[in-house]
């Protein structure tokens, strides 16, 4: 049990040989970790039989006490996976198969010699490089939030304790205010990363001044956007970060019950969550009298069950509360009356993930990362047509050329690069002439688009812009959940016009009605959900206009036929 | 599908009652109580439904409300083995509609729907994150990566092959 700040710190010295490899400090124990990402992607390659292997190799070997196998959370590069690092050799293999595990033995781990054939190969200089921090992929990024996945054992409290964990919520309660906390989130500029932007310290400060006995603070861990998995990885390879940032923010508004609300479909992340709860429960650091002082506070998990709509918070609560999953009218807005009519305060994993650092290092160095108005660093998720797809953390303001040509490597088979969309299925594209944009809120909402929850899905040459459109038109047509007429019929209407249009009936009528309707369920739907739903369609429109006009039937086309083919067929039904 | 019905032994009722008992309140928990009477049951079918109505004192129109809103609810038993083809965005624009069409295809049915047989099922679903990999199928929980539409047939014999060898056991 940690009943005090000394306490912790002592427990962080007794357990900091666990990572004085990784950190390449010397220590007595084993001569070399062998670390193996278990993030979702990596499992999915098989690397929970790389472990396997490695582990029986190992001691059929004589290595057991030797040389250890750490399964951490998510390194990031997904393309690449499954990813092994050996420590403190400081070598990174990728693509890592079942059967690999036994040259790692006995070339490396017994002889030290570098295996050529798993280095990464840099597609450019077609050169292998051994060093995680030698790869362009790895280069302009900057961990802040996954800082410690793909570091740390995830289901190993005493990892987290050595690296730092809980530290900031002991300084929190037992040196600080609560109006001070509020104000080191304020002055860091942190604004909530699961898409809207809301300043984190103001939203914490009008919860904070509510008036009831009774306050909840909310994980929202709902990340419904396909292609986006940044909150699931942090989850999975750091969950003890997001429990101790709630806590923190439960001592600041003055909630003393926490909630995570997360996606059934993760779960690997909810399993490792679950871990992380009950071993903070019996470290005491969630519980009654927490360090020692009079603040208490737990948290529960609730499930979600497959609806998009619950990433809005006001859906998401009425879910906690075992309802359907629909939004309400705002005001009153959550801070005011939330679950069960109490106030409530709802932030994103990330955002989560962000603020026990912001309390150690302090407002000044989170808010000398980023642009003017948005501070820090951002994760977005890497996918589509690009060579390296995977996970990234940059700061604010980065462009996205950086992103896409430098980080991810470009796109692959020598094809052009057509679009990237950012945001989702509520964001919008942005073409070649945004590819120097820096970064942030502002900035991509003032080109048409969204920063959304992070995903970033890249789109070449071949890729048909309307397509897409219609593409997450159907998803948001699915994911609409009735409630409000706009949203409920608007959002079907839009989609069979697309339809028509991608199935060459459509006339140019039906592209000026498809533009005034995406307008009016903008402005007359209830929630963001479907306020945001025509976001595609109405950007797609305005830089892709001409791939709209290839599918009607009513102008003449330059071929001098009636109805133009596409070159691209992607999604049509003959 | 034949609609004969089909009547739970009652250790299941028991089961799902025990696990609604030792709810510390059940004031928030139907969502909670429906995935564990999914996970007892295989799927949520109308008696199951007014089971829980009773016992909770709700209208069983509020517990089909809250089971036809959320997509992972389901009133239908599915096949033995179900196949899921990730229709995220990554997986899109990779082909993964091709793929899923070719699913259909091959075993003639659509999305949500059995085979006659009973074998198979098939879901599209959301992202499930595996974007590096992408287009993904998993066949029950077991993740196929990269796929390409000359692979689909091969899956759907590895299934049908296992099933013909435990035929085989069993007539030896």
């Amino acid at each position: 049990m940690i009943k005090s700040l000394d306490d912790l710190m002592q427990i962080k010295k007794q357990y900091s040989n666990l990572l004085a490899l990784r950190e390449h400090r010397s220590a007595s124990g084993p001569r070399m970790n062998i670390l193996v990402c278990g993030g979702t992607g990596c499992v999915s390659s098989d690397s929970d039989r790389v472990i396997k292997n490695l582990e029986l190799i190992l001691k059929a070997r004589g290595f057991a006490d030797d040389v250890k196998v750490i399964q951490t959370g998510c390194f990031g590069f997904c393309e690449q996976g499954p990813i092994v690092k050996i420590e403190p050799d400081n070598v990174f293999y990728v693509r890592v198969s079942p059967k690999d595990a036994k040259d790692i033995v006995d070339e490396h781990v017994a002889k030290g010699n570098k295996i050529e054939r798993l280095l990464f190969e840099d597609p450019h200089k077609k050169e292998r490089i051994y060093k995680q921090e030698d790869m362009d992929f790895y280069k302009k990024q900057v961990r802040v939030a996954l800082r410690n996945c793909g570091v740390i054992d995830p289901e190993n409290i005493y990892e987290a304790l050595a690296a730092g964990a809980y530290e900031a919520l002991g300084k929190v309660l037992t040196t600080m205010s609560r109006d001070e906390v509020i104000d080191i989130v304020k002055k860091s500029g942190l604004r909530g990363r699961g898409g809207g932007g809301f300043p984190t310290g103001l939203k914490w400060e009008i919860t904070k001044k509510q008036e009831d006995e009774e306050k909840f603070i909310i994980c929202n861990a709902d990340e419904g956007d396909p292609g986006a998995f940044m909150d699931r990885s942090i989850l999975e390879g750091n969950p003890h970060n997001v429990l101790e940032a709630m806590a923190i923010g439960g001592y600041a508004i003055g909630a003393n019950k926490g909630i995570v609300y997360i996606r059934v479909e993760y779960p690997l992340a909810v399993s490792r969550l679950n871990t992380a709860i009950k071993q903070a429960r019996d470290f005491g650091l969630l519980g009654k009298n927490i360090f020692g002082t009079d603040f208490s506070f737990d948290v529960t998990i609730k499930y979600g069950a497959g609806a998009f709509v619950c990433g809005e918070e006001t859906s998401l609560i009425n879910s906690c509360e075992g309802k359907r999953g629909e939004p309400n009218y705002k005001p009153p807005y959550p801070a005011e009356e939330g679950y069960w009519g109490h106030p409530t305060c709802v932030n994103n994993v990330e955002t989560f993930a962000n603020i026990p650092v912001i309390i150690t290092k302090g407002p000044e160095w989170f808010a000398s990362m980023g642009t003017e108005k948005s501070k820090g660093t951002k994760v977005f998720a890497l996918a589509g047509k690009i060579n390296n797809v995977g996970l990234v953390e940059v700061p604010m303001g980065i462009t996205l050329r950086e992103i896409i040509f430098d980080i991810g490597g470009g796109i692959p088979g020598g094809k052009g690069f057509k679009a990237v969309q950012t945001g989702g299925p509520s964001g919008g594209v942005l073409t070649q002439k945004e590819l120097d944009t820096p970064i942030d809120y502002d900035s991509l909402l003032s080109v048409g688009s969204m920063m959304g929850s992070g995903g970033m899905i890249v789109m070449d040459e071949d890729d048909n812009m309307v397509n897409i459109a219609k593409f997450y038109l159907e998803f948001t047509m699915d994911e609409a959940c009735g409630r409000c007429a706009a949203g409920r019929i608007g959002t079907k209407r839009m989609f069979e016009i697309l339809e028509k249009i991608t199935q060459g009936r459509a006339t140019m009528a039906d592209l000026d009605g498809l533009k005034q309707l995406a307008y009016l369920v903008k402005d007359s739907s209830l929630c963001g959900l479907c306020q945001t739903a025509p976001n595609p369609v109405i950007s797609t429109m305005k830089h892709f206009w001409g791939e709209y006009l290839e599918f009607i039937k009513d102008i003449d086309h330059p071929q001098g036929e009636g109805k133009y083919i596409p070159k691209n067929k992607i999604g049509i039904k003959a | 599908m034949k609609s004969s019905k089909i009547e739970f032994p009652k250790e299941l009722y028991d089961e799902l009652g025990a696990f609604i008992d030792s709810l510390e309140t059940t004031s928030g928990a139907l969502i909670e109580i429906l995935h564990r009477a999914q996970e007892i049951f295989g799927y949520l079918s109308r008696d199951v439904q007014l089971y829980i109505a009773r016992k909770l004192g709700i209208p069983g129109a509020e517990v089909y409300g809250v089971v036809s809103f959320y997509s992972t609810f389901t009133t239908k038993p599915s096949g033995k083995h179900t196949i899921s083809v990730c229709m995220g965005t990554a997986c899109f624009v990779r082909g993964a509609d091709k793929i899923l069409e070719k699913f259909k295809e091959r075993l003639g049915i659509e999305s949500n729907e059995t085979t006659e047989d009973g074998l198979f099922t098939i879901k599209d679903v959301r992202c499930i994150g595996a974007c590096g990999l992408a287009p993904v199928v998993t066949v029950d929980g077991k993740v196929y990566g990269r796929v390409k539409e000359e692979d689909v047939d091969n899956i759907i014999n590895e299934y049908r092959g296992k099933e013909a060898n435990n035929i085989d056991k069993v007539l030896r």
